[in-house]
């Protein structure tokens, strides 16, 4: 495990339940169980109407990619061995953006709109990252 | 009961290093507080508040001692390189209250000297959010070449029309003597250059150089007093744009909010303005934020920017000074935008002056733009 370079998320009280969940190779988002409203990322108090009753939902793992940029240059440990990668921000079918990396395919495969599917990375036994691959 | 036009920036000062191996980052900042008092008509005993950024985490206290400045008035508004923008709107408020009388504004960095690789480091775990982002790479480049790729996605925008945004500002360079990039470019030369993070080439990309400025800033009132022309702030509001709950629209960025409301306690409308200074960190940039300023529609960037508008002569000049692509970008460009700006409403810029200049808009871009980021619109005036 010391040979994983790049940053690791720090667990935290507010969070501690979606990184739980994806060490079970699950995807989770949170629901206030008061107005309703979505989130991503995890935190405690729904910002919508402050209530500190929340849910965790399961997320299909599928959605589609918003926004990428291939990454030629990136002097960080880690990250320097990889290029080049793909940055990404994919949509959720659940409607919620998130930041990831697109792997699975050449960076050059990557399209604004291409169909994603969850890829469960385990990095450390605390800590999986959720990637994405392209699925037909 | 509006304090807008009774301030006034007063005096200005650019460092003229690019690459200072020899100095300190507070010694620019020192060298830049002289230069703009001493352009102001004004004394280091006059200032009575103090604002600065980029200096960590209480910061200020240290750089007060080097200066022995003892204020009764402190700012160290931290939202990235567009703080210095938003140390205009909040000294505007501060003065007009009677909190402090004469506002310094200092920034300096030796960035370049000290190798920082600012846009291409990556990693950063600074904030609860950075854990849901850095462990998949985000540079800074990446983060804009987000919003890149989204305005491609969306209107059709090409590499080429960015591109333009970098040849213009280099033209501009051409006729400032400290600019670091003085060399000619073309559209193709800009596409020629290797991808940093795709869409983004190396000439999309704003330099790493040394540098600094600093700012003087008193009541419209006292400005009149003093021997140069000052520069009247006569509008400005600041916003901040974020991931939110994970709905964030990419292209929705902080200009959106702050530009029409600064245009609107100014009184000014787009034609009104006859020079724009936009933080041009990367040409993409410019476009989203003159889109969101609303000086064209979502989507019409691309063209908006690239038929010559932005460059000298053209409807709406734009970095006058060849901006932080071609003239220096030393992390936290936002001062040098109002700078630029104050120069060129006083008539003191020569070859790259901006004919019968009245009204700047100054837009400052802070952060990252694809993850978040804050935005400061200024509008200035010379009467």
């Amino acid at each position: 495990m010391s040979s994983y370079k790049k940053p690791l998320p720090r667990i935290d009280e507010e969070s501690r339940g979606y990184w739980e969940a994806l060490v079970r190779h699950e995807l989770y988002f949170q629901r206030c169980r008061d107005c309703g409203t979505k989130r991503l990322p995890p935190r405690a108090v729904c910002p919508t109407c402050l209530s500190s009753r929340t849910e965790w939902v399961r997320a299909s793992g599928r959605g589609t990619v918003y926004s990428f940029t291939v990454t030629h240059q990136n002097q960080a440990p880690g990250f320097r061995e990889t290029l080049p990668y793909v940055l990404a921000i994919v949509e959720l079918e659940e409607g919620l953006r998130l930041m990831t990396n697109i792997v699975g395919c050449g960076p050059d495969a990557v399209r604004v709109g291409l169909p994603v599917a969850v890829q469960y990375e385990d990095v450390t036994p605390e800590v999986t990252l959720p990637l994405f691959r392209p699925v037909s | 009961m509006s304090v807008w036009g009774k301030v006034a920036v007063a005096g200005v000062y650019e460092h003229p290093t690019r690459y200072a191996p020899d100095k300190t980052a507070f010694q620019i900042h020192v060298e830049s507080a002289r230069g703009a008092l001493e352009d102001a008509g004004l004394t280091i005993k006059d200032v009575d508040g103090f604002f600065t950024s980029g200096v960590g985490p209480i910061g200020i206290m240290s750089l007060a001692q080097h200066m022995n400045l003892r204020p009764g008035y402190l700012d160290t508004q931290d939202i990235g390189g567009s703080s210095f923008v938003s140390h205009c709107l909040h000294a505007t408020a501060a003065i007009e209250a009677g909190l402090c009388s004469v506002a310094l504004v200092t920034y300096g960095s030796t960035a370049a000297s000290e190798r920082f690789a600012i846009g291409t480091g990556g990693g950063f775990m600074m904030s609860p959010a950075d854990n849901f982002e850095a462990p998949f790479g985000p540079t800074i480049v990446g983060s804009y070449a987000l919003v890149a790729q989204r305005h491609m996605h969306e209107y059709g925008t090409t590499s080429a029309q960015l591109a333009e945004i970098a040849v213009t500002m280099r033209r501009h360079a051409m006729l400032n003597p400290h600019a670091k990039y003085r060399d000619p470019i073309t559209v193709e030369d800009v596409l020629a250059s290797r991808i940093i993070s795709s869409p983004l080439h190396l000439l999309d990309c704003c330099m790493i150089s040394d540098g600094g400025g600093a700012l003087v800033l008193v009541s419209a009132a006292r400005a009149r007093d003093l021997p140069k022309r000052a520069a009247f702030i006569l509008g400005a509001s600041e916003a901040v744009r974020h991931h939110g709950i994970g709905d964030r629209d990419l292209l929705d960025v902080a200009a959106r909010q702050s530009g029409p409301v600064a245009l609107g306690r100014a009184g000014v409308k787009h034609a009104d303005v006859d020079l724009c200074m936009i933080y041009d960190s990367y040409t993409i940039t410019v476009l989203a934020t003159l889109e969101g300023l609303g000086f064209c529609k979502p989507g019409e960037g691309g063209a908006f920017c690239s038929d010559g508008r932005l460059a000298l002569g053209g409807a709406l000049p734009t970095n006058t000074d060849g901006g932080g692509l071609s003239s220096n970008h030393p992390g936290m460009r936002g001062i040098f935008l109002v700078i630029e700006a104050v120069k060129q409403l006083r008539g003191e810029r020569g070859a790259a002056q901006v004919k019968e200049c009245e009204i700047a808009l100054v837009h400052g871009t802070g952060g990252m733009l694809g993850q978040r980021h804050s935005g400061v619109t200024m509008i200035l005036g010379r009467a």
